[in-house]
């Protein structure tokens, strides 16, 4: 690799970490006033012009306070839990693809870290890494609660995951890739052959399960119950406080940005968007991003909108709604793609 | 930095984590340094280029099984306290079946040592998931599919097993 690439490469990086930050510090934002908004209240608005300097305010509040390690808590592991947490939610933002490439002069920036030939499993495996944060910050912790948390989090993940790789492997069938730039380019524009060309409307019943399973992989409501605070206090992090509690919250909200990410770029068209082939060159990629990220906030919004409508499910109502339901349409739904596919490759002809 | 001396440092660090499993005195340890010598052993699938291998390496052993090992020593809380003491001779007889299986897998790798670290080249695509999924389904394509029955014999028994204790209880 030369060093021009390198240094390209390492730009990319740095923007796209300064941006993951930032989207995550906003969404606290923004989840504050759609609650808000939901429950008719204003919401934060005394940090700066309608409290958007909040997140400052947190992150410096959370700075600032007493950083301590209960006595009979594990103390490597006590630290290595949020790390942990924060460098997984961090790192899956690699594979995915904002745009298409940027042209300054001679040079072509992609807009995409890694495209590794295993995209769409990079992800996956670094989701199935992200539990390991909980589970270690929750058992070192040397605390009940925390420890219930911490176990919660580890059968609900697994659980859904399953039914999560089962939908993306319709996905895979469909495209014939595991790359997520192959997915995305798969979906070019919006209309094609008499048909929409996103995934979206040829696997609808995919998407509605691998948006259920996301919202069970992020812990978010319907789904928080390894921080359920009506039963466990706080779950995982009780006994931290904070820039390490800060840690875990800012990791679940970057996962949350990853994952809805994820879910534009499988099922929506990634940085497609309708009328496309009308625009060529840098404004094509700068359209690009703005697309991608405008599909984004529309899922982030839908995740907040969920969590402030939706009462949490018991724990019993989870494990069946993963195993008894959702993993098995997902494998008829799976059975019946491949079925489509091969038919209309002409196999029982 | 050539190819070589990064897989010197990194079959190092491999062993080294995987001796940490050992020498950990708590359980839950030994099980955080096995998931580290998973990710490891993939950093070396890594640098013979089969990305494939790799990530499902992670997925599949660091991701779910550890995951469940985790899961079962939270559980029950070992600690060394009351860890089960084994006799000396129940050590003894371990020490040297276990040493037999390395002398073992010693004589069986000897002549195979040296292809590792010089298939790491660009132009070999040996272990990336097109090659891969080809390969499966034509030469190997039975061994594959045997395995398949063999992990539904599995699963089949854990249902089975599950299914009992809840007739006992009942």
């Amino acid at each position: 690799m030369e060093t021009s690439e390198l240094i390209e490469k390492f730009i990319v990086i740095v923007i796209l970490f300064t941006v993951s930050l930032g989207v995550a510090a906003y969404a606290t934002y923004f989840e504050r006033k759609v609650a808000a908004w939901f429950q008719d209240r204003i919401g934060p608005d005394r940090a700066g012009p309608f409290g958007i300097l909040q997140p400052l305010a947190d992150g410096g509040k959370l700075f600032f306070k007493e950083d301590f390690i209960p006595e009979k808590a594990e103390k490597w592991l006590f630290i290595l839990g949020p790390g942990i947490a924060m460098f997984v939610a961090l790192m899956t933002g690699c594979v995915i693809p904002w745009s298409t490439a940027l042209e300054f002069g001679e040079n072509i920036v992609e807009m995409q870290v890694a495209d590794v030939n295993i995209g769409i499993l990079f992800i996956m495996g670094f989701l199935s890494i992200g539990v390991y944060g909980i589970m270690i910050g929750g058992w070192a912790s040397n605390n009940k609660f925390a420890l219930f948390g911490a176990i919660r989090a580890s059968s609900q993940m697994i659980s859904y995951e399953l039914a999560m790789g089962i939908c993306v492997i319709t996905i895979v069938m469909m495209t014939g890739s595991l790359s997520l730039k192959d997915i995305v380019v798969h979906q070019h524009g919006f209309w094609a052959d008499g048909y929409f060309t996103w995934n979206v409307f040829k696997q609808p019943l995919a998407f509605l399960i691998f948006f259920i399973c996301a919202l069970a992989e992020t812990n978010r409501a319907p789904f928080d119950l390894p921080e359920c605070e009506s039963e466990l206090i706080g779950g995982y992090h009780t006994e931290y406080g904070s820039m390490k509690m800060g840690f875990y919250l800012f990791a679940e909200y970057t996962s949350l940005f990853i994952s809805s990410a994820v879910i534009a770029v499988l099922f929506f068209g990634g940085f497609n968007f309708p009328g496309m082939d009308n625009f060529e060159g840098n404004t094509l990629a700068l359209l690009g991003i703005a697309a991608m990220f405008a599909k984004t906030f529309v899922f982030i919004f839908l995740f907040m909108w969920i969590r402030w409508t939706i009462p949490r499910f018991r724990f019993d109502q989870l494990m069946h709604l993963g195993w008894k339901k959702l993993i098995p349409i997902s494998l008829i739904n799976m059975l019946v793609t491949g079925l489509v596919i091969a038919y209309c490759e002409g196999w029982f002809n | 930095m050539n190819l070589e001396t990064i897989a010197i440092i990194l079959g190092g660090l491999t062993i080294g984590s995987a001796l940490m499993v050992i020498i950990s005195k708590h359980p839950v340890r030994s099980v955080l340094y096995l998931v580290l010598t998973f990710f490891m052993i993939s950093a070396n699938y890594i640098l013979m280029n089969a990305q494939f291998i790799a990530i499902v390496n992670i997925i599949v052993y660091a991701g779910a099984i550890m995951v469940l090992f985790l899961f079962v020593l939270m559980l029950l809380n070992l600690s060394r306290e009351n860890e089960p003491k084994s006799s000396i001779m129940v050590k003894l007889s371990a020490v040297i079946a276990g040493g037999t299986l390395f002398t073992v897998f010693i004589a069986a790798l000897k002549d195979g040592v040296a292809v590792a670290a010089t298939t790491a080249t660009d132009a070999d695509s040996i272990g990336l998931v097109e090659n891969l999924g080809h390969l499966l389904f034509t030469k190997y394509v039975l061994p594959f599919e045997v395995s398949s029955v063999l992990f539904i014999a599995a699963m089949v028994g854990a249902v089975l097993l599950a299914k009992r204790e809840k007739q006992i209880i009942e």
